[in-house]
């Protein structure tokens, strides 16, 4: 894990989210109030331009950086959310571990403070949905050699998490003023998160 | 899309230069980070409330800031919760040695935002959660009631009393009675185009209305054809009434909001039908509030919002304010 890896991580994140900025834009149109992709793709371009100075930092600085820009400059659920997540696995960085297992340590502190910060678990038609799994999955995978395997498998569960809050009629954020009417419709934080870690999985399987 | 803009992603800060330009007697603008501030300090010690939230309700908060009402507002995206380094700046701008007290709409976004904030700050502070909206029925199963027109109702009068001298929690449980004693509802008769998104956030056909919509364009509690302003007030209210359970004789203010496409004539209207429906059931209104206070950007449409008075909140309803939105008796 280095700088050169993290902002690689970031720059296909961004590729990803905006190849389907219409169909999250939608999402969000159909349960929320819209604005969700023009935050994220705008913490996004934050972090992008944060390359030259944050580069050489050690990896827990970077990481505790990205969220301070993430917490002041993207706003609304998503901004607290994503912020307390890098923050809190810029906490958990030892460099005595190899990737995978900082990684899964790092990813579970970060997800179990953004559990804190909203309020909110698995099965509320958020984010988490997609999120806990993969906490879960990572940790439990984390002594497993074959570093591509481990991603190939996150993608599924991933994915799995992300079509799961389809059927679940939401108890957080936006979409719970809907009620029954949210069901049917995919959770557009579900969805964007599931392509985040889809593009940092993919990053692994090429190399 | 149909708007006056220049750069869309400057909407905002040209918006927030022109606000202060406009009312540069009352009020300093400061960007990044962005709050909007009293110009004139008490020269007193006092409670300093900030409030805050998306953009695109104006003149929801910053056209509240000023004597009488908020120290300070913190201004979001369009839509988008503020970020914590607004209210740690304004905290630290308009602190007066009494504490501060944030009052927050109640809104996931929004919640977590003050809840950074709060936890940033090193002065005593406390929040008011509004949460007036009774379209969305309260449960353990959901976020919970929406902060909507009724927000403005509860920062004039804490706001009162901030002046008084009160203290950090006398204000906090005045705000939260204030809060309690207040229910609002709305219909929408458009949709709303967010800058950034530059269409429309929902459709609604010629004869089709959201009913119980949110102060975001985002859909309320059904959609149902239209109705005359009598039938839809009844409906309203009902809903306001079974919330508030007033006695005989209660005394209300009943303030009529509109979300900023619909005319104010057509706002007096379905004030006359709220007051007359209510003068129906025996309770009488001795406030009244009627124009675009808690707005969502173009949306057609409007809320009743209703609160119950008692001696302490009428006084501190009916005390001088002197905000770039509301001025009276200054």
């Amino acid at each position: 894990m280095n700088g050169v890896k993290i902002f690689d991580s970031i720059r296909n994140i961004e590729i990803t989210i905006n190849n389907h900025k219409e169909e999250i834009e939608k999402l969000d149109q159909e349960i929320g109030d819209g604005d969700h992709i023009f935050n994220i793709l705008r913490g996004l371009q934050e972090l992008l331009n944060l390359k030259d100075k944050l580069v050489d930092e050690t990896s827990d600085q970077i990481f505790k950086q990205l969220g301070m820009k993430i917490m002041t400059t993207v706003g609304g659920s998503s901004g607290a959310l994503f912020a307390t997540l890098l923050i809190g696995m810029s906490k958990k960085f030892n460099p005595e571990l190899n990737d995978l297992n900082n990684l899964s340590e790092m990813f579970y502190e970060g997800v179990e403070s953004m559990k804190k910060r909203g309020k909110s678990d698995i099965g509320e038609k958020t984010m988490l949905d997609v999120l806990i799994p993969v906490s879960k999955t990572l940790i439990n995978l984390k002594d497993e050699s074959n570093i591509s395997k481990v991603a190939e498998k996150i993608i599924i569960v991933a994915k799995d998490g992300m079509l799961s809050t389809k059927d679940i009629i939401a108890t957080k954020g936006r979409a719970s003023f809907l009620g029954e009417r949210a069901k049917g419709h995919i959770d557009p934080g579900a969805r964007s998160s599931q392509l985040a870690i889809e593009a940092i999985c993919n990053q692994f399987i090429n190399n | 899309m149909k708007k006056f803009v220049n750069e869309v992603d400057n909407i905002l800060s040209e918006s927030l230069i022109g606000f202060g330009k406009a009312h540069s007697d009352i009020i300093n603008v400061n960007l990044s980070p962005d709050f909007v501030s009293r110009k004139n300090k008490p020269n007193k010690d006092k409670v300093s409330l900030i409030s805050g939230g998306g953009s695109g309700h104006e003149p929801l908060h910053g056209g509240f800031v000023g004597y009488g009402m908020l120290d300070a507002a913190c201004p979001g995206q369009v839509f988008s919760a503020p970020t914590p380094d607004q209210m740690e700046a304004a905290s630290n701008e308009v602190y007066h040695n009494k504490g501060i007290l944030f009052i927050v709409k109640n809104y996931s976004g929004d919640i977590m935002n003050f809840e950074m904030a709060a936890d940033m700050i090193d002065h005593a502070n406390q929040t008011v959660i509004v949460n007036d909206d009774v379209a969305v029925e309260d449960s353990t199963y959901t976020t919970g009631r929406r902060g909507v027109a009724g927000t403005m109702i509860v920062e004039k009068t804490i706001g009162s009393l901030a002046e008084t001298g009160a203290s950090l929690d006398e204000c906090k449980n005045f705000g939260d009675h204030v809060n309690n004693m207040t229910a609002s509802m709305g219909v929408a008769f458009s949709s709303c185009t967010v800058p950034a998104a530059g269409k429309p956030t929902f459709e609604l056909s010629a004869d089709e209305m959201e009913f119980g919509v949110g102060i975001h364009g985002e859909p309320g509690r059904r959609r149902e054809k239209i109705k005359s302003a009598n039938d839809l007030t009844k409906e309203i209210l009902d809903n306001i009434l079974e919330d508030l359970k007033p006695n005989n004789n209660q005394e209300v203010l009943l303030h009529v909001n509109g979300f900023g496409g619909t005319p104010l004539m057509e706002l007096y209207l379905l004030f006359e039908c709220g007051q007359k429906l209510l003068e129906k059931k025996n309770i009488v209104v001795t406030r009244s509030l009627v124009g675009n206070y808690t707005t969502s950007l173009e949306m057609a449409g409007g809320s009743f919002t209703i609160t119950k008075l008692d001696e302490n909140i009428v006084n501190h309803w009916d005390s001088p304010v002197h905000t770039s939105s509301l001025r009276w008796k200054i």
